[in-house]
């Protein structure tokens, strides 16, 4: 069992870190959030309302989105046309079959507005494919924030980046901080104890402790579990 | 936009032209190639556009063949009913096969859409009432009314032509559309098109009844151009020679499907014809074949996308 019996609870406003060694069942836990894997057990409520069923574009417009750990963008559509369509997902029906995309500037506005955000808006002519790891990146997180989530499942956003790069990502989380709840995998301890309100230990599918970053920090258990190396630098 | 109008003059003198040159035959081989163009165009929405594989198009394109057949034989015969009618059911079969289909994936998907049709094929095979094996004969071509007579090759080829050029005229604007867009999305990147927000089995279901409700059309025509109706139109070579018109003409490119049909379609015209080859035109599938291979091993992105500007 990947994940077992995890009560995790994100209060709103806060960057809650989820953090544990490889295999811990944290990725599996944001597929059952968002709702791309199903759930034997438990339930889910976000915003009151339970969505423990609920479809995953459901999740989506209710304002839970995700980003992934292993790129997962539109790689032969533009930067600019990547965002667009995350515009476009929560901006009216797109069972519209007549009126020419083109002529939607409000979207399209909209696109580069996100792209400035995440630093893409030098290369928002380029297609997906020809970017950069960096920035490949970037795009990842722009395509979460642009369905404008009030959550956002970050999964590992810093994953093969180099310290300049890593260092814009931080500075991107904490500009989004502001307006979005933020739920944030990473392996970067510098950025989760910089970042975080909150941090959640998760080891072998389950939780072993949620607590500020300086009582995880102290914490005997998490030291032990995980911690203990990259803290004793 | 200058290609597309000098494309479309080109297409309407086409008939004028073969009957000054006194060669009618071919005003009906082109307008064969009209409805073929249809029918590929109406694959590689959801082949090209849309990333889903159907091996099984024929049954929509034979569904609104035999729709025709059976109705004219039962004495219906005007265009106005057995048309729509022909589009209806192509299209709620779409819907059938589609609803289930699409629950699968890759080569599950591929397989389970050529079992659709086939079982589609071994049904009119069976239906002893409408020839069964031998298919059906068409007394006559529909009826339109305002004094146009279909038995007329010219009149036959405009309404085709007027036809054909209406449905590519939808699907450009389909596929430049939002729907368009998702639908390409999906077949970029279906995970993400599902975490973004978009219900993604709503749109390849409703791209899979819209495709298969043209495909039913060029049934339609199909039917009323040879006249006749047999399981043969239902097989899975025909969605095979539909397929291999999207590939040939480009996969997802707007002129793919059009340009296809009608450089096959040619191909076989020239090599099963005795004057190029003599008596081995029996043999004319292996320069095709020779020809399609050249065309996949240089061209990759089909004819259309050898003259496209930019990859896409």
């Amino acid at each position: 069992m990947a994940v077992d019996g995890v009560t995790l609870e994100v209060a709103a406003g806060e960057v809650h870190a989820l953090i544990g060694p490889n295999g811990a069942g944290k990725t599996t836990l944001i597929g059952q959030i968002s709702g791309s894997l199903p759930s034997d057990e438990g339930q889910i409520f976000f915003l009151e309302n339970e969505i423990t069923r609920a479809k995953q574009h459901e999740r989506v417009s209710a304002g839970l989105a995700r980003s992934y750990q292993i790129t997962s963008i539109f790689k032969r559509f533009s930067v600019l046309e990547n965002l667009a369509l995350a515009v476009q997902a929560r901006s009216g029906s797109s069972f519209s079959f007549w009126r020419p995309l083109a002529q939607e500037a409000a979207l399209f506005d909209e696109a580069r507005s996100i792209a400035d955000q995440v630093g893409l808006s030098h290369k928002i002519a380029s297609s997906g494919l020809s970017l950069a790891h960096g920035e490949q990146r970037a795009l990842e997180v722009g395509l979460a924030l642009a369905t404008r989530p009030k959550l956002v499942l970050l999964d590992e956003p810093m994953a093969g980046m180099g310290p300049e790069d890593a260092r814009r990502t931080i500075e991107l989380i904490g500009r989004i901080r502001a307006q979005v709840t933020v739920l944030l995998v990473e392996h970067d301890m510098d950025a989760v104890f910089r970042l975080a309100d909150r941090i959640s230990v998760m080891v072998a599918g389950r939780l072993i402790a949620t607590d500020s970053p300086e009582e995880i920090r102290m914490n005997e258990e998490v030291r032990k579990a995980y911690l203990g190396d990259e803290l004793a630098a | 936009m200058k290609k597309i109008v000098i494309l479309a003059i080109v297409a309407c003198a086409f008939p004028l032209a073969m009957h000054a040159l006194d060669q009618g035959f071919y005003i009906s081989f082109a307008t064969r190639v009209l409805i073929y163009a249809m029918a590929a165009a109406s694959l590689n929405l959801v082949l090209g556009y849309g990333g889903m594989v159907s091996f099984g198009h024929a049954a929509f394109f034979g569904a609104g063949a035999y729709i025709v057949g059976i109705l004219t034989f039962e004495g219906v015969t005007s265009a106005w009913l057995t048309w729509p009618a022909a589009v209806a059911v192509a299209a709620l079969a779409a819907l059938v096969i589609g609803a289930l289909s699409l629950r699968t994936r890759g080569v599950y998907f591929i397989m389970i859409t050529l079992a659709f049709a086939q079982m589609m094929y071994y049904i009119f095979v069976s239906m002893k009432a409408y020839g069964g094996d031998d298919g059906l004969s068409l007394p006559r071509r529909s009826s339109l009314g305002f004094g146009v007579d279909l038995r007329n090759d010219f009149a036959w080829y405009y309404v085709v032509l007027f036809l054909l050029m209406i449905i590519l005229y939808l699907l450009h604007r389909l596929v430049h559309s939002r729907f368009g867009r998702v639908i390409e999305a999906i077949r970029e990147n279906e995970t993400r098109a599902a975490a973004i927000g978009y219900p993604v089995y709503r749109y390849q279901l409703a791209c899979f009844v819209i495709s298969g409700a043209i495909a039913g059309l060029a049934g339609a025509l199909i039917a009323n151009q040879t006249s006749y109706v047999s399981p043969a139109i239902l097989h899975w070579v025909q969605s095979g020679t539909l397929m291999i018109m999207v590939i040939l003409g480009g996969v997802g490119r707007f002129w793919g499907g059009p340009a296809g049909a009608a450089v096959l379609l040619t191909l076989e015209e020239v090599f099963s014809g005795s004057k190029l080859l003599g008596p081995y035109a029996l043999h004319w599938q292996l320069p095709v074949g020779v020809i399609l291979l050249a065309v996949v091993l240089f061209a990759p992105r089909g004819i259309a996308g050898a003259f496209a500007k930019r990859p896409q």
